[in-house]
């Protein structure tokens, strides 16, 4: 008992009670927050992972700002039903370029991970605008506005640079040429071939089926993108995970 | 804290702290929380041991006993297609159009294609597959592309019209709003009616039979029965997929359609292609 009858000295001193609870709760802080400064050390190498493509970006700006991971999530769990649903377990590599991250936490809908390519741009317009004239018995509200809202890519550069600083390796080029990459992400006819080497595997349409560009088609690039950059034909995940 | 004093009323140890005379008794906590507490301990620490559990530089610790989710979930999905490895088997090396004979691996199949479908396939054709405006009713008789199961199978497998798959269905209709005049598209639509109504203008639909002659029945044949191999809509039918009201219609006849189906044969495993098909095929229309 010798020790703890000594706990009237710490009593008895403010400062040493001061320095001795900052030791103690320090040892809490370390252990949470040491290990982030290693966290690229945890996320395992995936190929194909690229950064968003600025009119993908902007429309994941869409998602986030209509508040979309409230009721749907972008994490495929690793259980056998999620993936027999949705396709493979999602990597933590897959979300390194999402700042914040948009796993959800809560399905109301469903998860949206893999959801790329898995419907036709139409069907997300249908869908969007009006989510009950193709799924009945869904409780999503209407995004008809979408398509009626023309965005510009006014702020793209700064999107791109905020994203750089922030960790997501965007080269210069791509911020040189981010305004024009945007415009061309949505106009087939156009000379896509840049944007397509600077953003592999980016779908090129006219996502809105409208002439202008609105946010129905920054919203749609960006749904069109999700979980289809890496190839789960050629890559093997590491077990031990 | 040396001087141990007993309280002389409880009996009870004290502190030995005293505020205006008021002592501070030091109950000792009820034996079975302490050892709760203490196994709670215990059990936190051969928890962190044998799992995953700390944090450290380049992963967390992996735990004695080897436990990985990942690997969890591989050995459950192995050992539930172990289960059905028999049936797969079989329905890999069935020739399709020979399934419906074979009452146990056809219900298996529309089993597992009834939940394929329900996954991948009723957000646009509809949970019970009746489909929805500009995403085609499976239910009914009525094939775009074909109703038998080796159309089915190959619909499902490529898709039509979309960029993915180079053996894609493919056929575009021309936007007859470039090509036609106003007068002639008006005059084709009621023509187009009259193929499946009773209530039409006959003179219109007379001066529309030249036009759709002339513009039309190539694809969608000269009584409007359509073409299943360039994908033509029968139109005598009164099954529309966008719908056979005049607006609509002349909506069709001026911009076209283009509805697209993504391919579903890098998405699916070969066996789902195949049981979805098969379910698909058994919904009421297959030939």
């Amino acid at each position: 008992m010798a020790l703890i009858d000594k706990h009237a000295i710490l009593e008895k001193s403010p400062t040493l009670l001061l320095v001795a609870s900052l030791l103690v709760v320090s040892v809490g802080g370390i252990v949470e927050i040491a290990p982030l400064f290693w966290l690229e050390n945890t996320i395992e190498k995936v190929e194909g992972v690229r950064p968003y493509s600025p009119l993908e970006l902007t429309g994941r700006d869409i998602y986030v700002r209509e508040g979309c991971y409230v009721c749907h999530s972008q994490m495929i769990r690793p259980m056998r039903d999620e993936v027999e649903r949705y396709g493979h377990y999602s990597l933590a590599a897959e979300s390194m370029y999402d700042h914040p991250f948009q796993w959800g936490s809560k399905r109301t809908g469903p998860d949206v991970a893999r959801v790329g390519g898995r419907y036709s741009d139409a069907w997300h317009v249908d869908h969007l605008s009006n989510p009950q004239s193709v799924v009945p018995e869904s409780i999503m509200p209407k995004y008809a506005f979408l398509k009626e809202t023309p965005i510009e890519p006014i702020h793209i550069e700064a999107l791109l640079k905020t994203h750089r600083f922030v960790g997501v390796p965007y080269s210069d080029e791509q911020i040189e040429e981010a305004q024009s990459d945007f415009r061309v992400q949505a106009d087939p006819d156009a000379d896509y071939d840049a944007m397509l080497e600077r953003y592999p595997g980016a779908a090129v349409a006219n996502f809105d089926g409208q002439p202008e560009l609105t946010e129905m088609d920054a919203l749609i690039s960006y749904l069109q993108v999700l979980g289809t950059m890496v190839d789960f034909s050629t890559f093997t995940p590491d077990a031990s995970r | 804290m040396s001087n141990r004093k007993k309280d002389d009323v409880t009996g009870t140890e004290t502190t030995g702290h005293s505020w205006d005379g008021i002592e501070e008794l030091n109950t000792p906590l009820p034996r079975w929380w302490l050892w709760t507490l203490y196994l709670c301990i215990i059990w936190g620490i051969i928890y962190t041991i044998a799992y995953p559990a700390w944090p450290m530089v380049s992963g967390a610790t992996k735990g004695v006993l080897g436990w990985s989710t990942r690997a969890n979930v591989a050995a459950e999905i192995t050992a539930h297609e172990a289960k059905n490895a028999k049936l797969v088997t079989a329905l890999l090396g069935t020739d399709m159009e020979a399934l419906p004979a074979n009452a146990d691996l056809n219900r298996y199949a529309i089993a597992r294609g009834g939940s394929v479908f329900r996954a991948n396939c009723s957000q646009c054709h509809g949970s019970g597959a009746a489909g929805a405006k500009g995403y085609p009713n499976l239910l009914d008789d009525d094939w775009l592309w074909g109703g038998q199961m080796a159309d089915i199978e190959y619909t499902v497998r490529h898709g039509i019209r979309n960029e993915q798959d180079g053996d894609a269905r493919y056929s575009q209709m021309p936007a007859f709003g470039e090509i036609l005049e106003k007068e002639e598209i008006a005059a084709v639509v009621e023509h187009v009616v009259s193929l499946s109504s009773t209530d039409y203008d006959a003179d219109i639909a007379a001066a529309g039979a030249a036009v759709f002659a002339g513009n039309c029945s190539a694809c969608h044949g000269e009584t409007g029965l359509g073409d299943r191999a360039q994908g033509a809509p029968n139109l005598a039918d009164a099954i529309w997929l966008y719908g056979g009201d005049r607006q609509t219609l002349t909506n069709t006849v001026v911009n076209a359609r283009f509805g697209i189906m993504p391919a579903w044969g890098p998405r699916l495993t070969e066996a789902d292609v195949r049981a979805v098909s098969a379910y698909v095929h058994s919904l009421g229309g297959g030939e």
